[in-house]
């Protein structure tokens, strides 16, 4: 794609087809080729009927699918929920900022909860029916399969999950519910130590003795007075759990308010009591919990319960409210990237939640993007007027004749031509005559290195950059299309479905940039052997396709409706390319067959 | 016009006026209830003895369902505790309890003077010293006490 594409109304061709000639045309065009569909020339996936599905390339293809059966305008371009993968990273990392300096809550318990040790007790625990294995269509190297789950699916597994347990423990569903929320819904980890000393557990998880026996009221006591409040009015009515924490009733609801809605906590709250680590049960909290808080509160305990499983993660699409299941473990992640489709449509990587990567491994792209934000500066610097400080290495811009630069960053006094200590040049101020003083050679020899390296990096960034930039403009210039055609469509009376092919190229369009994007980090990370050869051929491939499609986009759009098959071709020689590279990469991931010039770890 | 105090906040003010907490005082502000000058002494047998620490407290319009903001103003080298005064302790953070008191954590405060944990450190270039060289960073404690905390 050239880098100034040319609008379609300044390609407007110079011998112009009379409007009425035009119309025909269009029609006749597209009477032809309504009579070859569904299009023979795309591919249908393997569809299954149940809802278990395999990330694939579906996305352009399901489409196509889509555009042969009956279906109205009004789904035209909707329900796409994010504009790019960018608005999502930018949603996602945004809460990384904000506060620090305005008190003394500075995060200090930066716990890092990867228990590794626990991964294996959840290893086949699965609450979720699984699929026969022959429903299963052959999967490419890439794909990995995966559920998607409403929020009612995740409610009624947890149910299960806690009415199975309490059958086990003889224990009734709420307190078995905290039991299993405690032990982050670990069954079998429960059901061990449970077996091992019932006392222990109950009382870690806050339950003590005799729950049943004496459940939770309020009562006005003689003579207290709340330690919170201060007010010791005769028959102020107050609350204890049985660790007798007592406290009225107007604290320890504005405590939960506190904890539930400002904190977002739900399922380990403990009593208010000073020291005391006894968690709330919901028996207490039903009693306590007002109704403003009820909804949020079981939000809440929902997103605990998905937040502790490992093989779950939220879609992490802007609204939407879908679960993802997975099987993928985090050691996995050296050997397979796992990008899963929510039913949003949004493609993520199950690994990092990171919008789709493909084929580059979640470690890479960490590194990558890190990477990409330190040296944002340096970026753009590579031009003649600018050079690294020999000392601190920032960037410095020669901004007058004068070769005596100061550094602003540290102060670092040197000369612009030899780079030199600007103090071995005497008094030649204007004038380098000192280029072979041992300080300058030096840092010459640095700032050869240093370019190079910078320059490879700037190879692979360029490139990385572009396909983000154009898949911007792709879609930009598909949206204009797409008007278009909407007004051609009322005033020609052509059918909807027949503008469809153009989403489903925009579509593809999108989805291979995406992948080309990565390939970009991917080969910056690869050290050089036979294979970086194959797998440069396989990006070279997808990327003229990608560039032959894309150009058909800057047609006219008089012209675009003749060129329905040849567009219907390419976009699917596109998805046929990507697949190949995806798969190909993916293989050799899967045999640690890269060799990679950083740890993947 | 600031809406009523609450009973809790002037029970706390008058108990620390009629009962005082040794080497600790909190005086509020007679403009604003809620802010409160406090010192406190560095404890003996600490490097901070001798000092007198100032602080600057605040107990916002959630506490005490949320903890009171607390700051020192006196310059002091100690790991827990960062250029700006801001503290790392447990109980101003994830710890607190509405039961807990003004005059409790004061008291957290002055155990802290007492005993510095470079293993959870605030300011890192501090309890580097801490580990790394624990003599020199003592003697260094002592001589910001004596240059910057001294009883006025
Ligand atoms: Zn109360
Ligand atoms: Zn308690
Ligand atoms: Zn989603
Ligand atoms: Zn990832
Ligand atoms: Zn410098
Ligand atoms: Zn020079």
């Amino acid at each position: 794609m050239p880098a100034a594409f040319v609008g379609d109304e300044a390609a407007e061709p110079v011998t112009k087809t009379p409007p009425s000639t035009r119309k025909r045309k269009l029609v006749d065009s597209i009477t032809t080729s309504a009579t070859s569909q569904p299009p023979a020339t795309i591919e249908l996936p393997k569809r299954k009927a149940s809802k278990t599905t395999t990330a694939s390339v579906h996305d352009a293809n399901a489409d196509a699918e889509q555009a042969a059966l009956p279906a109205t305008p009004q789904t035209l371009s909707s329900d796409k929920p994010m504009d790019s993968d960018d608005d999502l990273n930018s949603v996602a990392s945004s809460g990384m900022l904000g506060e620090a300096m305005d008190d003394s809550s500075v995060d200090f318990d930066a716990a890092d909860s990867d228990d590794d040790g626990l991964e294996d007790f959840q290893d086949d625990e699965s609450a979720f029916e699984s699929q026969p294995k022959d429903l299963r269509p052959a999967k490419k190297a890439f794909e990995v399969d995966f559920n998607v789950y409403s929020p009612g699916d995740i409610q009624h597994q947890q149910d299960r999950q806690v009415e199975e347990v309490a059958t086990l423990l003889e224990q009734p569903a709420e307190q078995t519910a905290i039991l299993l929320r405690f032990m982050s819904w670990n069954k079998e980890r429960l059901i061990e130590q449970y077996m091992d000393n019932q006392e222990e557990v109950l009382d870690k998880a806050g339950l003590g003795a005799n729950m049943s026996s004496n459940p939770p009221r309020l009562e006005a006591i003689d003579g207290f007075t709340c330690d919170i409040c201060c007010e010791d009015e005769p028959g102020l009515q107050s609350f204890a759990m049985n660790c007798g924490h007592r406290f009225c009733v107007d604290c320890y609801r504005q405590y939960l308010g506190q904890k539930i809605r400002e904190e977002g906590e739900a399922a380990r709250i403990k009593c208010p009591g000073d020291g005391c680590n006894k968690v709330m049960d919901a028996k207490s909290l039903d009693l306590l919990v007002t109704s403003d808080l009820t909804d949020r509160y079981h939000e809440l305990l929902m997103r605990t319960y998905v937040d502790d499983k490992e093989n779950l993660k939220w879609c992490p699409a802007p609204n939407c409210v879908y679960a993802v299941e997975c099987g993928v473990k985090r050691r996995d992640l050296t050997r397979t990237v796992p990008t899963v489709n929510c039913d949003c449509k949004h493609a993520f990587c199950f690994g990092c939640t990171l919008a789709d990567h493909q084929p580059c491994p979640c470690a890479l792209v960490r590194k990558w993007l890190k990477k990409c934000e330190d040296d944002s500066e340096t970026a753009n610097w590579i031009s003649a007027n600018t050079k690294e400080c020999p000392k601190c290495g920032s960037t410095i811009e020669k901004n007058g004749g004068c070769n005596h630069m100061t550094c602003r960053k540290c102060r670092h006094e040197f000369c612009w031509m030899c780079m030199g200590l600007w103090s071995e040049h005497g008094t030649s101020w204007y004038n380098c005559n000192r280029f072979e003083e041992k300080s300058g050679t030096d840092a010459r020899d640095a700032q050869a290195s240093s370019r190079k390296s910078l320059e490879r990096y700037l190879h692979y960034y360029n490139r990385y950059a572009n396909h983000e930039q154009s898949a911007k403009l792709d879609k930009d210039i598909f949206h204009k299309t797409e008007k278009k055609m909407q007004l051609l469509q009322s005033s020609s009376g052509m059918s909807w479905i027949e503008v469809q092919f153009l989403e489903a190229a925009s579509q593809a369009l999108q989805q291979c940039r995406q992948t080309l994007k990565w390939t970009y980090a991917f080969a910056y990370y690869l050290a050089r052997n036979n294979q970086t050869e194959i797998f440069e051929d396989n990006q070279k491939d997808l990327e003229m396709a990608v560039e032959n499609l894309s150009e058909m986009f800057e047609k006219n759009t008089d012209q675009l409706a003749g060129l329905k098959v040849d567009m219907m071709d390419k976009t699917s020689y596109c998805m046929r390319r990507r697949v190949i590279l995806l798969d190909d990469t993916a293989q050799r991931l899967k045999e640690e067959g890269w060799t990679f010039n950083v740890d993947l770890k | 016009m600031a809406a009523p105090l609450p009973k809790r906040i002037i029970k706390e003010t008058e108990r620390l006026q009629s009962e005082p907490v040794p080497g600790i005082s909190a005086e509020p502000h007679e403009e604003n209830a809620r802010y409160f000058d406090v010192k406190v002494d560095g404890p003996s047998g600490s490097c901070y003895e001798g000092g007198e620490f100032q602080l600057e407290l605040f107990l916002p319009d959630d506490y005490p369902m949320c903890p009171p903001r607390i700051r020192f103003l006196t310059k002091i080298y100690h790991p827990n505790i960062d250029r700006l005064g801001r503290i790392c302790l447990d109980v101003l953070k994830n710890n607190w309890s509405p039961a807990l008191q003004i005059r409790t954590i004061l008291l957290s405060i002055q155990a802290l003077l007492g005993a510095p944990n470079p293993e959870d450190p605030l300011n890192e270039a501090v309890a580097k010293q801490w580990k790394e060289n624990q003599p020199e960073a003592i003697k260094t404690a002592r001589e910001w006490t004596t240059l910057y905390a001294q009883k006025k």
